[in-house]
């Protein structure tokens, strides 16, 4: 396989509180390789944004950011901001969940659009306008000429995204990096929106991180899949291993928690509880309080390693979860 | 307009109906929000009727309106066979009490100066309900049991608490005057997915437990086939098509139902691979200005010229299944091969 | 996996212990020194509010004719004014008046200002408009003109100086107050009390008011300072407290021929009016930044996915 566009290793982040540390994400790896689609997957709490915010050095205020980051074989995490930076914009387009936190609301679209190929790329007003056009025409904004003038409010949600998206696209990233990027979207305006990035991907062999929450965009655009808890991966694998054959009670049980169309099951299958917060994470395995099957005594105070099921399809946990066992326990 | 129950249900076992329902707000400069425009449902005793739509469709108004929580601009709005349209202030309290509302974000619905037992007591208090404080302390207890709660939780706030058990709360409170009817809106959406799971399963045994009427407004395609006996899908201020869950999940007859059903992704990487998405171009139109005659033909794969001279009525596909559509089942039968077409 | 059992929360994290309001209040209070100080300026106040006349050395309107223009000393620590009277005994006295008539005129703008800016803010349209012109017509006076003019009305002294500055200080209360209320009524929380069938004096009582009590407590601490201050200045006009009842305002206006020569009659009682203000002035800023609706939300380290 080609070299990995973006390779994180071993990235912790913590927070120092007056109540103690917080280890909001601990010790994640992943790659994600030109042309693929990684979804990061996880519940609120889970540090899916924090882990991609960290490892480009978006982290907030007071996290300290250990481990290694490669962006396109160079380690980002040993550059100087300034040179971070540079690469970040240049390599990296972000989309984020709320289209309005990233667009500036007194600018014209265009003005946003064509100010970063004007930063990173050296192009003139007149060129970065052209570009500009040519990038809202591009996410499938209807006449580009006329709404490269028009001001953040007067698109729709949707059309907002293709923006963002356009900005996004403007350095012709390496990376595209969607954090719940259809989240506030209606459903067929998702739909769109998934389509278009599929299509831009296609053509421009752009990698892409997708973190989001919702199992059903991972399974249609995903290639991998990494499943956090807690602030670390408890399962990863090629999307059709994982939806096929999952290995944590985690991620089954998220898997069976959505209603499934056309079945109407009296009661749904739940994990008891919530998702912990970083500050109150149990000692041992972090899903150990809500699991249903606790399958090993060393669950409780003891963290089970990343260990390989099938090639690829790595799962944190001191047993196979094996799903009959789980039904069974569980009646 | 025609209602969408079937004829024969009578007055006893309908909660709630809404005939040819019209909300409009006004926004300045002489423009007016068509929120909701035109609508007729029923409810019936024992029920969940899920209200299924995208945002700007209408559905939260509509469950507004069965409190008389906005302002009706005109149609009737009855509850327990009374026409409580233009009941006066005083008598809307009791209404409010028949039909009790549980909202989206429950850490925005409850005030976070009281603790969450005072909120539940809320209802008690202004009906006169229990009349010592002891009384209701007694009911808050029962109360939070009820849903899932330890009874000591009532001295706390809502900040102590989390998304799931806080909706809880929201849940507790809505029932405190045992109401007739339970307007959700959006009662899962801002929780995290394992949580979302657990507050179904509550509100299922509370509805077998307690005999209760449900109407369940969500976006959430998948949440409303398995919370509801009827579905109501609702486009821009309108009732689209209504049926049971297996007839709009599995044989939708109007070209929206089938384009929203085919957007939404499931669990299943090999299913998503070979789905045929009805993919709808543009967006929802303004409900400031919605377009004449059918108000989806400017997204509609399979419009016609004449969509845009005639308001389509709803039409009876078969027992219990309508829909508003010019052309009939024809339309999305004619969208499907289309979306073949593309894929293959 | 199991079913949610009914009980399924009960097995959740435990959650945050309780801290009450009023603790995490008090306990960010006292890590913030400057207001510990103003803090303590104001309990002193207090006492000398309360028990002044049972401290003082000497009586207020004790007369010495062989200590006229003492200068601080022992017998007198703020010296004695051109009627041989003890300064430190006056301007401890007079403290009650401050205090009274902060107190009391910043209690009217309270009660009558909040009451305006509840009802506009909730019921908006035209009530809103009545009332708010209203408050700004108020407003657009200068201060101490509005006062003067009812003085002129009610004619001089310790009632009608409260009355004036009450006045003077119900526009920026009822605007506080509506200001905070619009935001607060367009809460969930609220339409989720309509919802319920309160009425609108119980949701405005139970809800609204709770709601918006932290800008409130902040005004009332800042106006306190002004109505003192305001005090004083009436009364250096001689349109406030008459003489011979001893008010700061006054005295500073009885040393301002002395300046020279018997320094110690202005200096004190100014620099009493100073220390209060800069007090309640200083509290009000630390419970500001502390009553930062911002703080009051833990959870939200919750949202952060």
């Amino acid at each position: 396989m080609s070299e990995p566009v973006l390779a994180l290793e071993g990235l912790t982040v913590t927070f120092g509180s007056a109540r103690g540390t917080a280890r909001v994400v601990d010790g994640v790896d992943w790659a994600v390789h030109p042309g693929q689609t990684l979804a990061v997957v996880g519940e609120s709490g889970s540090g899916k944004s924090m882990t991609v915010l960290s490892a480009t050095g978006l982290a907030p205020r007071g996290a300290k950011v250990t481990g290694t980051v490669r962006l396109l074989g160079e380690e980002l995490t040993a550059m100087s901001d300034a040179d971070r930076r540079r690469a970040r914009g240049r390599h990296i387009g972000f989309v984020y969940q709320d289209p309005m936190t990233s667009l500036n609301p007194v600018m014209t679209v265009g003005r946003q659009v064509s100010e970063a190929c004007e930063e990173h790329l050296g192009m003139s007003k007149q060129e970065g306008r052209k570009r500009a056009v040519e990038l809202l025409g591009l996410v499938g904004i209807p006449s580009p000429e006329e709404r490269v003038d028009n001001y953040p409010h007067q698109f729709s949600g949707g059309m907002r995204q293709r923006v963002v998206i356009a900005m996004a696209l403007a350095n012709e990233p390496e990376v595209l990096i969607a954090d719940e990027a259809t989240t506030a979207l209606d459903v067929t305006t998702q739909a769109q929106i998934l389509e278009l990035v599929a299509g831009l991907q296609e053509r421009l062999g752009t990698a892409v991180v997708w973190i989001t929450h919702d199992l059903g965009v991972v399974a249609g655009i995903a290639d991998r899949v990494v499943v956090m808890y807690g602030g670390r991966i408890i399962e990863q694998g090629k999307v059709d291993d994982l939806f096929a054959d999952p290995a944590h009670p985690y991620t089954q049980a998220l898997l069976a928690a959505r209603p499934q169309p056309g079945v109407r099951a009296d009661r749904l299958l739940t994990i008891a509880g919530t998702p912990p917060l970083p500050t109150e994470l149990p000692p041992g395995c972090a899903f150990w309080p809500r699991c249903p099957v606790r399958g090993d005594a060393r669950c409780e105070h003891e963290e089970p390693p990343l260990v390989e099921v099938a090639p690829g399809h790595e799962v944190r946990s001191f047993y196979r979860a094996d799903p009959a066992v789980t039904e069974e326990r569980s009646a | 307009m025609t209602t969408t129950g079937s004829t024969e249900s009578t007055a006893t076992d309908v909660v709630a109906r809404v005939t040819d329902l019209r909300v409009h707000f006004p926004v300045g400069r002489g423009s007016v929000v068509h929120a909701v425009d035109g609508v007729s449902l029923d409810v019936r005793r024992g029920e969940t009727l899920g209200l299924v739509g995208e945002s700007g469709s209408g559905k939260s108004t509509t469950g507004l309106a069965l409190l008389r929580l906005v302002h009706v601009t005109s149609g009737t709005v009855e509850v327990a066979g009374q026409d409580v349209t233009t009941w006066s202030r005083r008598q809307v309290k009791p209404l409010r009490r028949r039909v009790a509302m549980v909202f989206q974000d429950p850490s925005a619905s409850l005030d976070p100066r009281l603790t969450i037992g005072a909120s539940i007591a809320e209802p008690l208090a202004v009906h006169g309900l229990r009349g010592s404080k002891a009384e209701r302390r007694e009911r808050v207890g029962e109360l939070l049991d009820l849903v899932g709660l330890r009874p000591d939780m009532a001295d706390r706030h809502p900040h102590e608490m989390s998304g799931g058990q806080r909706q809880r709360v929201g849940i507790a409170r809505a029932l405190a005057g045992e109401p007739d009817l339970l307007v959700l809106d959006e009662p899962i959406a801002s929780l995290d997915l394992s949580v979302q799971a657990q507050i179904m399963n509550l509100l299922r045994r509370l509805q077998e437990e307690l005999g209760l009427t449900y109407l369940f407004i969500s976006h959430d395609l998948a949440a409303v086939e398995h919370m509801s006996d009827r579905v109501a899908v609702m486009y821009l201020g309108r009732i689209v098509e209504t049926g049971t869950p297996e007839q709009i999940y599995r044989n939708p007859a109007h070209p929206y139902t089938a384009a929203l059903l085919s957007a939404v992704p499931t669990a299943d990487p090999a299913r998503e691979r070979e789905r045929r998405r009805i993919t709808l171009h543009g967006d929802i139109p303004s409900p400031v200005d919605p377009p004449s005659g059918c108000r989806f033909r400017t997204r509609c794969p399979a419009a016609r010229p004449d969509c845009a001279e005639k308001d389509p009525d709803l039409y009876q596909v078969e027992e219990g299944h309508r829909a508003a559509c010019l052309y009939k089942v024809e339309a999305v039968r004619e969208m499907r091969a289309g979306a073949d077409r593309a894929t293959g | 996996m199991s079913v949610t059992e009914p009980n399924a929360e009960h097995a959740g994290p435990a959650p945050t212990p309780h801290v009450s309001e009023r603790g995490r209040v008090w306990a960010a209070l006292r890590r913030n020194k400057p207001a510990l100080a103003g803090l303590f300026i104001l309990a002193v106040l207090v006492v000398a509010g309360a028990l002044g006349p049972l401290l003082a050395p000497y009586g207020i309107n004790e007369v010495d004719a062989d200590h006229l223009f003492q200068g601080p000393s022992r017998d007198h620590p703020f010296g004695t004014d051109d009627a041989g009277r003890d300064v430190f005994s006056r301007v401890l006295v007079a403290a009650r008046v401050s205090l009274l008539v902060g107190l009391v005129s910043v209690g009217i703008a309270l009660l009558v200002g909040v009451t305006i800016g509840l009802v506009a803010g909730y019921y908006r349209g035209v009530v809103d408009n009545v009332l708010m012109r209203c408050m700004d017509v108020l407003f657009a006076f200068p201060v101490l003109l509005l006062a003067v003019a009812i003085v002129a009305v009610l004619g001089r002294g310790l009632v009608t100086a409260m009355v004036a500055i009450g006045v003077v200080y119900t526009p920026i209360f009822a605007r506080v107050t509506r200001a905070s209320v619009l935001s607060v009524r367009e809460q969930v929380f609220v339409t989720a009390a309509v919802s319920t069938g309160a009425s609108d004096w119980r949701i405005m009582r139970r809800h609204v008011l709770p709601n918006i009590a932290a800008p409130l407590i902040v005004q009332t601490s800042l106006s306190l300072a002004f109505a003192i201050l305001s005090e004083a200045a009436l009364s250096f006009l001689g349109l406030g407290i008459q003489p011979p009842q001893p008010s700061w305002g006054r005295m500073l206006y009885d040393g301002r021929g002395y300046v020279q020569d018997a320094w110690w009659m202005g200096l004190f009682p100014g620099l009493a009016i100073f220390l209060v203000v800069l007090a309640f002035n200083i509290v009000g800023d630390a419970l500001r930044d502390v009553l930062d609706p911002r703080q009051l939300t833990k959870d939200e380290a919750r949202r952060t996915a």
